[in-house]
């Protein structure tokens, strides 16, 4: 197996050239985003060097606890990023399904990822652990963001066309099958179009890590394909949960809209 | 039917006392804000009163299944509703959420006719003009096969010679069914038409202040 080429320091310095490009055309073309530029790159940079030497520490003291500190972190951020990406106004209580859907969904996926598909050894095992949860959360984290607008949206906007279904006799779930369905579908279609696009348009993250890291390109394909079905389940069951569960919150005891 | 004890909903209805006997057509009549939807909504389970007790068939409605009650007491709101999809689809609608048995196509076209809305069942039903939209979903609860009908200005939009159309095949059909209706117009004419009963808003309503003391 052959080793991974190493960066210098200096190499990697050198690919900073891209920003000053990019700092110089904005700057050309007079767009006032260079500071958000800086930023971003800052913030990456020492972002990921943090993690890395975060991650150097976990991989060498290879420990359950770790691991799931790990995850638990993860979860906690995406749940507090889909609160901060809605735009709209999200009830206490759609704030509670969001966290439990979000949990639940991608630990199920994932524990049946670790335990039966990959069936990493020991189960905790960091190196495998923290990228794939990282991945399945990640991917439900935006599923379920965009699961949420069309959900506020669609009741903000058909809300005459549920009442008139109430009116007639029809549950709440009947009343709003239109809206859940709608939403579920704005939610999984980046998934599955990064499945139809997947090694054409783009070869993703994973499977480059694995490429570089030495492997054959048949064996990286066998983790691709294994982690997006991965993440397929993870995306899908957590929209579903937090649809199922989520729509019920716009109603009360009485079966009435709530304002 | 209906009956209602010092019900009291926000600061938009104080009702002391009423009561709506079944197999009879009603038109609430009242000046705009006065709260005639608002009371049918509280007929429907749409909206809970915030005090007092509304019956229905002798029971508490807060003790009625919400949707159970709304398959038997239909109602058509004050903005027609049109959903995505056919002329037919938007029929059928009222049925579907009930879990009805669905009518034919026949009947379906028959009732179009009745309601002088000449459309094919298969024409895309938002294409519709207001007037129209409004006969669909006049017709789609028609279809329904409730106990008590509540219209909200079912015939708001349509013109004068439409509406006595409409108006005519409705109540022919009500009448020979035994049904009650609690209709809510503007209309003079159509109250003193079509009711058995015209129920005035602020008779029924108590003068807002006296409570306040
Ligand atoms: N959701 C609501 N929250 C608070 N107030 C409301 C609400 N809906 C209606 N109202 C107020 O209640 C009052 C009665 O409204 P309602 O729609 O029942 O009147 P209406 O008699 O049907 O009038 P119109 O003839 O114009 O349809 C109005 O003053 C209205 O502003
Ligand atoms: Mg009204």
């Amino acid at each position: 197996m052959n080793e991974m080429l190493e960066i210098t320091i200096w190499q990697l310095v050198s690919a900073y050239i891209f920003i000053v490009i990019l700092l110089a055309i904005v700057r050309w073309r007079k767009i006032p985003r260079e500071k958000e530029i800086v930023i971003a790159t800052l913030r990456m940079t020492i972002q990921l060097v943090l993690v890395g030497y975060l991650l150097m520490f976990i991989f060498e003291n290879e420990k359950m606890i770790y691991s799931l500190i790990v995850l638990t972190i993860m979860e906690t951020f995406a749940v507090y990023n889909i609160f901060k990406r809605t735009k709209q106004k999200l009830s206490k209580d759609l704030k509670k399904i969001i966290a439990l859907s979000m949990v639940s969904g991608t630990l199920f996926a994932f524990i049946y990822f670790d335990f039966v598909v990959v069936q990493f050894s020991p189960w905790y095992d960091p190196r495998y652990f923290i990228p794939i949860a990282g991945m399945l959360i990640g991917n439900s984290m935006t599923g379920i963001t965009l699961g949420v607008s069309a959900l506020v949206e669609g009741f903000t906007s058909r809300r005459k066309e549920v009442e008139a279904a109430l009116m007639l006799g029809a549950t709440p779930n009947k009343a709003s099958q239109g809206i859940v369905n709608h939403a579920f579908d704005s939610a999984i279609l980046p998934t599955i179009n990064s499945m139809v696009g997947m090694g054409i348009v783009f070869l993703p993250g994973m499977m480059t890590g694995v490429i570089l890291s030495g492997a054959g390109p048949l064996d990286a394909i066998k983790y691709q394909i294994a982690i997006m079905l991965g993440i397929t389940g993870s995306v899908s069951l957590s929209v579903i949960l937090f649809l199922y569960l989520g729509y019920k919150t716009f109603f009360n005891k009485y079966a009435q809209l709530k304002l | 039917m209906f009956e209602i004890q010092n019900l009291k909903y926000k600061d938009i209805l104080d009702i002391n006392i009423l009561e709506l006997e079944s197999g009879k057509v009603f038109c609430l009549f009242g000046e705009s804000g006065s709260g005639k939807s608002t009371l049918l909504k509280i007929f429907n389970g749409m909206l809970t009163p915030d005090e007092g007790v509304v019956r229905y068939k002798k029971e508490k409605i807060t003790q009625l299944d919400p949707v159970e009650l709304r398959k038997e007491v239909v109602m058509l709101g004050q903005d027609p509703v049109v959903f995505e999809g056919t002329v037919r689809d938007n029929l059928l609608a009222g049925l579907r959420f009930s879990g009805e048995n669905e009518v034919t196509d026949q009947e379906m076209s028959s009732l179009l006719k009745e309601l002088h809305l000449e459309k094919e069942l298969d024409e895309d039903a938002t294409k519709l003009s207001g007037g129209e939209q409004q006969r669909l979903a006049f017709g789609r609860v028609l279809l329904m096969n409730a106990n008590v009908y509540l219209m909200d200005e079912p015939t708001s939009a349509l013109d004068e010679g439409t509406e006595t159309v409409v108006m005519d095949y409705f109540t022919k059909n009500i009448k020979k069914q035994n049904k009650t209706v609690i209709m809510v117009t503007h209309s003079k004419e159509i109250s003193e038409k079509y009711s058995d009963r015209i129920i005035y808003m602020d008779e029924i309503l108590t003068k807002v202040g006296v409570h306040h003391e």
